[in-house]
């Protein structure tokens, strides 16, 4: 299969307006003719679904949790990106767009990166109309702060709470047309398959997570913003119910996924403290600007903190990056973290964890000083834990949070399967191997409020209604498919619980293909994988029945999912035979430790097809040709 | 330490429901509420018994999905928290815990401890909105906002939705949540133009939904998770008697 990513041709600054002017329109009386399915109400489907009804679609619009208003968007802290240069530091378009390629260690596409930067600064604009109360300077201008290692002040806050501010910014443009009638919202319904008929996406397959009903809507348009698949650790900073199941069947129908291994490890989050751990809390990476990262330097310290001396501590980022230090990137921090504890120098019950401390900062600054620049993070910090980050150093560990990797898009966001669009944390466009901070909700409310509306306009125009209605067979086909499966998942009657399965996957998936991958592991992984899913599907123990609220069949149905697409992310990353930004291949490293591309063979998408259940996929490339910035080192010595 | 934990077991909403004795063994002080709870029903699933059906999702404090009312107090009795974020060092080895759903006529109960919240959804929909479509605005800084009315309705804005105010209010009303809202709005320059039709819309909803009136009990603020203020309440009810009287 040959991917086109239809970039419009011409200079990298006029892409996206010529391409606005080529592309076809909706009469605005036939707009209502046309139907438009939207998965999920997170700030891509969420500011997609709004922006979509106000042209005229009609919009039908689901989400698994009880309300549009707590898609997992709303947990971000830190902020989000826009080239405004309101500070007046040099920022633009095209700085943004440098940074963002760079920051991905080229593995992202061009044109799609310059057009996320372009469309960046109406994101603002559109929040702040909104009514979103972004932070502000005495003057009543928006106030900034920089972000994840950028030298320009251009991320954008709302206190720690910028995704619960973003969200309810889209949620209250959803509610505004949910109350007009434009948008019909489906809470609590759960999609678990795409319906393709003729090549074309046709309607979905959900389950009514109430009444455990199966049902079928159909479409013109599907237009995917399910989020992020880092669940498939098992623990990561994700809500519980992030999944990937929605991209995972599209992928089955015939969308390809693209660069599944690429996941991010933040650097900064609360350590596990035992196996009934189920998730892991992000602490602000803003931290690191005053704490001090270290170990002990000797193996199997068990002293108190306060009782190991200057001399027999280890500040191993101030050491090997003395330029970055305790701020070099996620990626770097993370790896790092990993060896000392490699070493045995982990510190805590686990042995997996650092000392984040502030004591030096304590004792230049005084108390107060540190109290009033990160009092909530302390305070949510000894509420989790129990111990006092003003007395005693934190402790921290890396946690997976973030997947670059998703299905294949083109310019336009619409994945392989015409028809089927994909936007946000759901597909793979902008971030490359490496994705930096600020920029995650930046890309979802892009792709939501201001391409996916001229992209799908111009697919409804070209393509016209579909004529298909869920009466066609293909639907019912998919329902009974679906019904089986439930059926099969709650009669196995096994030993074992859902969560088990998961947490045995987590682990595999954690050791293996986490923060370092290599050869064997990943050969490991690969056998281990297949034999955990026959266990799962001989063994697993679903109680209750499918008509009614069911939450360990959600759990199952998710888990299913996660056990083949976990195989998927391997594959990926052994097929990726260099280091590049969060994907580390133990091969391939200088001998300082360093990532080392191979920008000969892998300066490209690795997008991979379903060919059935006991084939491997196939892989397509797609090439990504740098025109504007020139392929250099990430260097943060 | 190991707790004996009495919890509101109810089969749908036609179902009567009780409350049903379980015993949490070996529960570790680190562990969230919610992990507990996992735990909890880890042991019912192996014993071939139907987990406790509960609503969770970020676990981290801000999605205002988990809601359990603990021993009659909405979210716990930690002062500032939600579920998800108590942990279980606030209990003591051998404590009888009462878990229940949120109780209000407009929150009817699903299963268990999940109760159905799309009331307040409904308030939100009849007009907890600024009107503006994609893409029409103009530049954020052209029109400034003074930063202390700015912080006021950040502080309104970080509402999370919960209902634990509605749980706790004798009148089961919603007018900490309504209020939050209207009173963010009322701070920004850019929710001045509908303040009249949007206050008048809520309300009317809250009313239709099947709240009750405030009668300044104050539980609401007591038990908010986000601490929003019952000043917004004094806000709302000056919204709206401007309202009624710009009506009449
Ligand atoms: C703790 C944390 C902090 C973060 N901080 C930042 C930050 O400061 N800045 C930044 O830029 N980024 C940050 N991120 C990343 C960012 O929040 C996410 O990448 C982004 O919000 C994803 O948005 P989305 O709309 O793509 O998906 P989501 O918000 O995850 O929404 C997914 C939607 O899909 C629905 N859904 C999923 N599957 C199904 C299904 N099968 N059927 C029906 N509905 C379904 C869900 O119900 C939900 O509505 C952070 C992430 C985390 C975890
Ligand atoms: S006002 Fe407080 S208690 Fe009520 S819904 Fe909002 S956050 Fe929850
Ligand atoms: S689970 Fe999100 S607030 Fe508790």
């Amino acid at each position: 299969m040959k991917l086109d990513a239809k970039t419009p041709s011409g200079p990298l600054a006029e892409k996206w307006d010529k391409h606005k002017f080529e592309m076809k329109l909706v009469n605005p009386a036939n707009k209502r003719k046309f139907t438009i399915i939207v998965v999920g109400s997170g700030l891509a489907g969420g500011a997609g679904a709004a922006s979509l009804a106000e042209l005229g679609y009609n919009v039908l619009c689901f989400c698994y949790q009880d309300s549009p208003r707590r898609a997992h968007s709303i947990s971000a802290q830190g902020g989000i990106n826009a080239s405004k240069n309101y500070q007046n530091d040099g920022d633009s378009d095209y700085r943004l767009f440098y940074d963002t390629i760079k920051g991905g260690d080229f593995r992202s596409r061009e044109a799609n990166v310059y057009r996320l930067a372009q469309v960046s600064s109406n994101i603002i604009d559109q929040c702040a109309a909104q009514g979103v109360p972004f932070a502000r300077e005495y003057g009543g201008l928006l106030a900034n702060r920089s972000f994840g290692g950028a030298q320009v002040s251009r991320t954008f806050y709302a206190r720690g709470q910028t995704g619960q501010q973003l969200l309810l910014g889209a949620y209250s443009a959803l509610s505004r047309q949910i109350g007009r009638g434009q948008v019909k919202m489906f809470p609590r319904t759960e999609m678990i398959d795409v319906v393709v008929i003729d090549g074309r996406a046709c309607g979905i397959v959900v389950r009514d997570m109430v009444t455990g009903k199966i049902n079928s809507y159909a479409a013109d348009a599907v237009v995917l913003a399910t989020g992020g698949y880092a669940n498939v650790f098992y623990l990561s900073t994700n809500a519980k119910g992030c999944n990937v199941t929605a991209a995972y069947r599209a992928y089955k129908r015939g969308a390809l996924f693209a660069d599944p291994c690429f996941t991010q490890i933040h650097p900064t989050c609360i350590p596990v403290s035992g196996e009934y751990q189920s998730k892991l809390t992000l602490m602000s990476e803003s931290l690191r600007n005053d704490g001090r990262i270290w170990v002990p330097a000797k193996a199997d310290d068990s002293r108190r903190a306060a009782d190991i001396p200057e001399g027999e501590r280890d500040y191993y980022l101030e050491r090997k990056y003395p330029s970055f230090g305790n701020l070099s990137p996620r990626d770097i921090s993370s790896r790092s973290a990993m060896e000392v504890c490699d070493e045995g120098r982990g510190i805590g019950a686990t042995g997996r964890g650092v000392y984040l401390d502030f004591a030096d900062a304590i004792g230049r600054l005084g108390e107060d000083v540190i109290r009033e620049r990160y009092g909530n993070l302390f305070h949510m910090y000894e509420k989790i834990t129990g111990e006092n980050p003003y007395l005693q150093p934190m402790h921290i560990y890396p946690a997976a949070h973030y997947t670059m990797g998703g299905l294949w898009v083109d310019y336009n966001l619409e994945s392989t399967i015409p028809g089927l669009f994909v936007v946000g944390e759901a597909n793979f466009s902008d971030h490359g191997a490496n994705r930096l901070g600020a920029s995650a909700l930046m890309q979802g409310l892009a792709d939501g409020y201001f391409i996916l509306p001229y992209t799908i306009g111009d697919f409804l125009g070209r393509s016209g209604p579909s004529g298909i209605g869920t009466e066609h067979g293909e639907f019912g086909n998919v329902e009974s498919e679906t019904k089986e499966r439930t059926e099969r998942l709650l009669t196995i009657g096994g030993k074992q619980t859902v969560d088990s399965f998961h947490r045995e996957l987590g682990k595999i998936m954690w050791e293996y293909c986490g923060m370092t991958r290599n050869e064997a592991g990943l050969k490991k992984a690969l056998e281990m994988i297949p034999v955990l899913r026959d266990r799962f599907w001989q063994d697993v123990l679903v109680p209750g029945v499918g008509e009614e609220l069911n939450q360990s069949l959600e759990r199952a149905g998710r888990v299913a999912d996660f056990l083949e697409f976990g195989e998927l992310m391997c594959h990926d990353a052994l097929n990726r035979t260099e280091s590049c930004g969060a994907h580390f291949r133990e091969e391939y490293q200088t001998e300082e430790g360093e990532a080392v591309r191979n920008d000969k063979k892998f300066t490209n998408v690795s997008a991979w097809k379903f060919e059935g259940a006991d084939t491997s996929p196939s892989l397509h490339v797609e090439n990504l040709e740098f025109e504007n910035v020139h392929l250099a080192t990430r260097s943060y010595k | 330490m190991n707790l004996t934990l009495f919890v509101w077991r109810q089969k749908d909403a036609e179902d009567k429901g009780r409350m049903e004795r379980y015993e949490a063994k070996e529960i570790n002080s680190h562990m969230s509420f919610l992990e507990m709870l996992d735990v909890v029903n880890e042991d019912l699933t192996e014993k071939g018994q139907d987990p406790i059906a509960f609503d969770h999702d970020c676990r981290e404090g801000i999605c205002g999905t988990c809601s359990l009312m603990i021993n009659g107090t909405a979210h716990g009795p930690e002062p500032g928290t939600t579920v998800c974020q108590l942990h279980m060092r606030h209990f003591k080895d051998g404590d009888a815990i009462y878990i229940e759903p949120w109780r209000a006529r407009a929150f009817p109960v699903i299963k268990d401890l999940v109760v159905d919240r799309t009331a307040l959804d409904r308030i939100m929909y009849s007009g907890g909105f600024v009107s503006v479509n994609t893409g029409v605005t103009v530049d954020a800084n052209a029109i400034p906002i003074p930063k202390s009315e700015s912080d006021k309705a950040m502080d309104a804005s970080s509402c999370i939705g919960c209902g634990a105010c509605v749980a706790s209010c004798k009148n089961a009303s919603a007018m900490l949540f309504v209020a939050a809202k209207v009173s963010q709005f009322a701070h920004l320059p850019q929710g001045k133009v509908e303040r009249t039709s949007r206050v008048r819309s809520m309300v009317a909803q809250m009313s239709a939904e099947g709240f009750g009136g405030c009668t300044n009990f104050f539980e609401c603020e007591a038990v908010c998770p986000k601490e929003i203020s019952v000043d917004t309440i004094a806000k709302l009810n000056r919204e709206y008697m401007m309202a009624r009287i710009k009506v009449k």
